[in-house]
């Protein structure tokens, strides 16, 4: 059994080679590209502050280094598409295996759903995903399956106007996310891996008034799972179907990072749109 | 403002960009008295402390008595014009392009007579007039003679036009809009006469008071600009760089953590950014260009302007990392300056004591209003200091420092 166990594995990756080479599994690239026009996240200006991404050429071809171009970066842990590890959070902070460097492996590949509320968000920028929400997305497309991402999509990547990315008015940000109570119902009773979002945080923007405040990374990081956001693409993913691969970087001690985010997901049939 | 600066005709594009020329720029370390006073707008003489005489040029003893305990004091200025001539011919470039120009004799009330410029209001010799010391393209001082009574602006004599950096017909670019001060020098610019405004604005998710207006107002443009960003910094200046006339650096971060009341180095590291590595990111990208149109017809590019803060001069252990961020800029705006002057192009450093902002809040009055901080900025500009000082605070802080350094510093740290 064990050479067949190693067989259906090598059997396992070989197909799926296959299957990538042959477009069969596309590779579906959901990330923002890292720039400095990029909105970083506003907190009040008496508090630490995020460090926006920078870039500062070390050389280019010329005499600060003859024939080589590279640059010198500089940002916040949470800057870009980036993942949020359990010790983010003050609730997470005792978690084992809780921080970038720790957290295992296996954890960076997993399969992902996607639930679309862009209609929702288009229509009501503080739009709550809640649990009957949820179990509504549910009855047409089965139980979310233990150890999933829970994506949440809204189209808000495809606001390139950063003022409208951002949604501020006098009383803070505008954007959708989780209710308190769809948090807890997809930890308790769907177990999932993460949750993200494609908006500057996985919680709302006014999540500050919530109880507890920022529920998303209170129950989530407690829970020792995680976060993705200023995810893109979410609206070429299938409801069901897609893996994740998201894997941050090693950081000692970090509490999150940008990263790479690829969904593998199969073709779709001729003719059919996802998201549908 | 009055109607002696007619609005100049567009440069003419098929004609070669005149190179910058300047006047004598060698004086002695004695003459530099001069020069203390003028950066800031002030007259002063040479005196003999043992017999109390007024002497010009400066020198090493006194001329009467011999003493060599001197000392520079502000005076009136208020003299005779013996005579006047004027000026056809120099072996000097700078002159030789300039002439004819003005100038008199000038025996001042203290009984010395100077050589100075003369304004086109001075009448004939002989006649009362004021003398002024004025900085010219060199950074020098040198003595202009105005009318006795009224207090026509510099700028507004056409020859004395030179050695200011009037914003009139201009174009200007100011950094950060955004901020209270930004705004303030946005429509203190356009209130001088500017041709133009480039507001410079980040973060486009921020909309703080008062900049939909600024925003709405005719002869400015928004053009995004981050002076923690050199992307953003080049490309602006990639984009309209060879047409700005004068740089009006508002971008300021400022918090309030004092040394050791907020762990780790990162709010230090913002205020860095801005205040030090912002103002090199835009002299690298800016400078150069500027540098390469100080003599392009009455409309050249002909002043930087950084605001700065008289914490500059001596730490205030309330505000100490800003204060240190802002001692670095002050030391990059003179290495800014003496790279610019080069091509005439004035860098003036303003150096306000607190702003009446979010950040002063717990600071007592008197405070400057960020209208204030921008007509002394103006003003500086339509004259010819180089170092300015807005307010009382600041005057007095200046005062203390020249007087004692070290008594200054323990009494900020009280």
């Amino acid at each position: 059994m064990t050479q067949s166990g190693r067989s259906d594995g090598a059997t396992a990756l070989a197909m799926m080679m296959a299957a990538l080479a042959s477009g069969d599994v596309r590779i579906i690239d959901l990330t923002q590209t890292l720039s400095p026009d990029f909105p970083s996240i506003v907190m009040p200006p008496e508090l630490g502050q995020s460090r926006p991404f920078r870039m500062e050429e070390i050389s280019r071809y010329d005499g600060r280094g003859g024939g080589w171009y590279w640059n010198n970066l500089s940002f916040g842990e949470h800057t870009g598409t980036h993942f949020d590890a359990p010790i983010h959070w003050v609730s997470g902070r005792d978690r084992p295996n809780a921080s970038t460097d720790t957290i295992p492996a296996g954890d960076f590949i997993a399969p992902a759903v996607v639930i679309d509320c862009s209609a929702e968000a288009a229509e009501d920028a503080d739009f709550l995903l809640t649990p009957d929400f949820i179990k509504g997305w549910e009855v047409k497309h089965g139980r979310i399956p233990p150890c999933s991402w829970l994506l949440m999509r809204t189209d808000w990547s495809k606001k390139t106007d950063p003022a409208a990315y951002q949604n501020f008015d006098e009383t803070g940000q505008h954007t959708p996310g989780p209710s308190s109570s769809a948090v807890k119902f997809l930890l308790r009773e769907r177990d999932i891996l993460g949750f993200g979002t494609e908006t500057i945080g996985t919680d709302a923007g006014q999540a500050a008034h919530f109880q507890p405040p920022y529920p998303c990374h209170y129950y989530m990081h407690g829970a020792g799972r995680y976060g993705l956001q200023c995810l893109t693409n979410l609206d070429l993913l299938p409801s069901v179907g897609a893996s994740l691969i998201a894997a941050p970087l090693k950081i000692l001690q970090g509490s999150g990072s940008p990263l790479r985010v690829l969904a593998l997901a199969p073709r779709l049939p001729a003719g059919k749109h996802h998201g549908a | 403002m009055n109607d002696t600066i007619q609005r100049p005709k567009r440069k003419n594009p098929i004609l070669k960009t005149r190179e910058p020329t300047l006047p004598p720029d060698r004086r002695s370390r004695n003459a530099h008295g001069l020069t203390r006073g003028a950066a800031i707008g002030r007259f002063e003489l040479q005196y003999c402390v043992a017999c109390g005489k007024a002497q010009y040029p400066a020198r090493e003893a006194c001329v009467e008595c011999l003493s060599i305990d001197l000392e520079w004091r502000q005076t009136s200025g208020d003299g005779e014009l013996l005579s006047d001539t004027i000026l056809r011919h120099s072996q000097e470039l700078y002159f030789r392009e300039r002439a004819p120009a003005r100038f008199g004799l000038v025996r001042l009330d203290e009984g010395v007579t100077v050589i100075a410029h003369l304004d086109h209001r001075c009448g004939q010799a002989p006649q009362r007039v004021r003398i002024e010391a004025a900085l010219d393209r060199s950074g020098q001082a040198a003595l202009v003679a105005r009318p006795a009574q009224e207090k026509p602006a510099l700028s507004d004599d056409p020859k004395l036009r030179d050695m200011t950096s009037d914003p009139r017909f201009r174009k200007i670019l100011v950094t950060d809009a955004k901020s209270a001060v930004g705004q303030a020098m946005v429509n203190a610019a356009l209130d001088a006469g500017a041709d133009l405004v480039w507001a410079g604005h980040c973060e486009p998710w921020r909309n703080p008071p008062g900049w939909s207006a600024i925003a709405a107002l005719p002869k400015t443009h928004l053009v995004p600009l981050d002076v923690t960003d050199t992307r953003s910094v080049n490309e602006l200046a990639a984009e309209l760089g060879f047409k700005v006339d004068i740089i009006i650096n508002t971008a300021e971060h400022h918090r309030t953590f004092g040394l050791l009341n907020h762990r780790g180095v990162d709010g230090a590291k913002g205020e860095m950014e801005t205040n030090y590595f912002g103002l090199l990111r835009l002299a690298q990208a800016f400078g150069p260009v500027m540098r390469a149109r100080g003599a392009d017809g009455p409309t050249s590019a002909v002043a930087w302007v950084n605001l700065l803060s008289v914490y500059a001069l001596s730490n205030f252990p309330a505000h100490a990392t800003y204060s240190a961020s802002m001692a670095a800029a002050l030391s990059a705006a003179q290495a800014l300056r003496a790279e610019m002057r080069k091509s005439g192009i004035r860098v003036v450093n303003v150096f306000p004591g607190p702003i009446d902002d979010e950040w002063n809040q717990l600071q007592l009055p008197p405070k400057l209003s960020p209208a204030a901080v921008a007509r002394a900025v103006v003003d500086a500009l339509k004259g010819s200091m180089e170092d300015v000082y807005p307010g009382d605070i600041a005057r007095d802080w200046l005062a203390r420092w020249r007087d004692n350094p070290k008594a200054l510093e323990r009494e900020l740290g009280q």
